[in-house]
């Protein structure tokens, strides 16, 4: 358990950096920790498929593409632009209503039970597989179909478009 | 665990851990020696017979070198570069089963650090992790040349490790595990998987080498664009360090690939073999086999990088996106048919 | 424009068929190739312990030859000093005493003979500017040093072995 508490408190401590960090390349590195404390922390649930993905998939790849585009853009203070004053009164307005839904559903769980997973085994490659393709075929295919027609629209976007042929 | 076993798993750990850090250093010094036999020369003959000792010169040369760390350059990450991406070369070889089982005095040893059921998986993702060595160092330079290789890196990495996944996949399909202990025990004998997959070997093979940033796709140290890539700004041990990984990487990347596709540590008559000289001695030459098909494998990659040029960037990712990604797919496809077909 | 050498030849350029845009089989015939030189005999001299053996007219360190009574042939006249276009060859002469006849043959020769080895180009003007048939650029490679002083080199290293050791 104490092992949870400690990964816990680096996720939280991780992820804070990842938003006080002055460079944003700096807040990517923080943001892979953040998400290395998160395989940690599916591997002490003992899911070990979902870490794995959560590694190659968020580490390896899509934080990839965050530091890879950040690192092109090249941020800094200069081209920051100026916020109004309006998006900051609207910004701490949304953030005070997500505070006060997350101190009240706090409040209504009241002290949860502590997670006890009915089957350990639950985790690994051949039960997750089991339960995806049997129990949520659709929801999963049509996530699928999510995904490809993001695809298809990213190639929609970046395909210029043909000039009309001169009449 | 038993203090045995742990013994034996931390003595195992250390050896391969130094086995791999050797056959690193001395695939410079063969590196060098094939590119001298492929070109008609000799090669480093100097240091020691036959300049056996080349690579401890040039390790002692780079270790006494002055280092070097640029004025505007992030300094910390600086480190962290060199650092991330020898470690991740390094952590690949704990997954990958070197040999059957050994037994000692009663006690039976399986000589692979951890067999974890999601063996593949865990390679794919320390190569993926590999490419944050290069990227993280190649910013903190504070270089254009670095940046560019940085970039190019990781738009290579990513763009094959789409394409080495799904080639993996039509494998997986055949053997329905992950864990790399069972996919080497299913080839026993003869029973190879190159000969039930040869086309998601060669586009697993195409993808490992650009992977390891070898040639024809070392883009991300292309000397006649970049001067020298993400490590322009390097120098003493900490450029060792980013060369040293490449070695490593493809020290690693040729044991995954005889033990996913060339079948590991098995060979043909191995029962016949074990039958007649006992099993130790034939798990201990199986072993020897593995590590056969390991350096025969970086004596491959030497050979195509002193036979091929260097792609052009957009060729490069005309291959992975256009080639290679609807090949993987189709070779999915086809294992599918045909073992269904099969069954 | 039309050709007046007829030599231009008009290229095809055809598209390539299904085998040479596949790559491989290119890569295949390429790694057949350099797999051929891996087995060819390297061409490498290793140098300080083989030599290629030198051209009938190779010019390499001078020396200061003798006759055939060993007394030496430089009458120190400086025109090989004038005909180095390198400026290399510097001499002070003087005169034969009495009693070493057995060592020069003129009556005059040179005291101190230098040529400087950074300067030398090796063109041979010396040997041929010689009326006495002294100087022949018949020698080796000149070794390398560390100091440009020792490039300097007087007549203990150019003046051939005397004859009877």
């Amino acid at each position: 358990m104490s092992t949870f508490y400690f990964i816990a408190f680096l996720s939280i401590f991780f992820s804070i950096l990842v938003i006080s960090a002055k460079n944003p390349v700096h807040s990517i590195l923080y943001l892979i920790l953040t998400f290395f404390t998160f395989t940690i922390h599916y591997i002490l649930l003992n899911a070990q498929f979902l870490a794995i993905v959560n590694f190659i998939v968020y580490m390896g790849a899509i934080l990839v593409l965050f530091l890879y585009t950040l690192m092109l853009i090249n941020l800094n203070k200069e081209s920051e632009p100026v916020k109004p004053f309006m998006v900051k009164v609207a910004g701490v307005f949304g953030g005070g209503i997500l505070a006060v839904a997350v101190a009240s559903s706090l409040k209504l769980i009241g002290a949860s039970n502590p997670v006890l997973l009915q089957n350990p085994d639950l985790g690994l490659v051949k039960n997750l597989g089991k339960v995806l393709f049997n129990e949520f075929l659709l929801p999963f295919e049509v996530s699928s179909v999510l995904l490809l027609s993001a695809m298809v629209g990213a190639v929609l976007l970046a395909t210029k478009e043909k000039e009309p042929k001169a009449a | 665990m038993e203090t045995t076993d742990l013994i034996f798993r931390i003595v195992l750990i250390v050896v391969i851990f130094a086995i791999s850090l050797v056959v690193a250093m001395y695939s410079t010094y063969a590196e060098r020696k094939v590119a001298a036999f492929f070109q008609d020369r000799i090669g480093p003959n100097r240091a020691g017979p036959w300049g056996i000792l080349q690579p401890l010169a040039d390790g002692g040369k780079m270790f006494l070198k002055e280092e070097i760390i640029p004025t505007n350059a992030t300094g910390f990450l600086f480190i962290v570069g060199p650092s991330l991406a020898i470690l991740t070369a390094c952590i690949g070889s704990a997954v990958i089963p070197w040999g059957s089982a050994i037994a000692i005095g009663g006690h039976t040893f399986d000589l692979q650090v951890t067999d974890i059921n999601v063996g593949v998986l865990y390679i794919f993702g320390v190569v993926s992790l590999g490419v944050y060595g290069i990227m993280i160092g190649g910013w903190a330079s504070n270089n254009k040349y670095s940046l560019l290789g940085a970039i190019r890196a990781a738009s290579q990495n990513i763009s094959y490790e789409i394409s080495m996944g799904l080639s993996i996949i039509a494998l997986l399909m055949l053997t329905g595990t992950l864990s790399l202990k069972e996919i080497a025990e299913q080839q026993h004998g003869f029973a190879w998987n190159v000969w039930r997959q040869p086309l998601g070997f060669i586009l697993f093979l195409v993808c490992a080498f650009a992977e390891t940033n070898r040639s024809p796709f070392d883009l991300p140290e292309c000397e006649t664009e970049l001067v020298g890539g993400y490590h322009t700004e390097y120098s003493s041990m900490k450029l060792g360090f980013y060369l040293f990984a490449e070695y490593i990487n493809m020290f690693i990347s040729s044991a995954v690939m005889a033990t996913l596709y060339w079948g590991g540590y098995n060979y043909p008559f191995m029962d016949n073999f074990a039958a007649w000289a006992g099993p130790n001695p034939a798990a201990i030459f199986g072993v020897v086999v593995l590590f056969g098909k390991i350096f025969f494998s970086i004596f491959f990659f030497m050979w195509v990088r002193w036979t091929i040029p260097r792609f052009r960037y957009d060729q490069l990712m005309d291959l992975g996106w256009k080639i290679l990604i609807p090949l993987a797919i189709a070779n999915i496809v086809l294992t599918g048919v045909i073992s269904t077909l099969l069954k | 424009m039309e050709s007046l050498s007829n030599k231009r030849k008009v290229l095809e350029v055809k598209p390539l068929n299904f085998l040479e845009r596949a790559y491989l089989p290119a890569i295949v015939g390429g790694l057949s190739t350099t797999m051929k030189h891996f087995f060819k005999k390297p061409v490498t001299i290793s140098y300080p312990e083989e030599k290629r053996e030198f051209s009938e007219n190779f010019r390499g360190m001078h020396s200061l030859k003798r006759d055939e009574n060993g007394k030496e042939r430089c009458t120190a006249c400086g025109l090989c000093a004038l005909s180095c276009p390198a400026e290399a060859i510097t001499m002070t002469a003087a005169e034969r005493q009495k009693g070493e006849e057995h060592l020069y043959r003129e009556e005059k020769y040179a005291a101190v003979y230098e040529i400087n080895m950074l300067r030398c180009i090796f063109c041979g003007l010396c040997e041929e500017a010689c009326p006495k048939e002294a100087i022949y650029l018949d020698g080796d490679i000149v070794p390398s040093d560390y100091l440009r002083k020792d490039f300097i080199y007087g007549k203990d290293k150019l003046v051939e072995a005397p004859l009877n050791q």
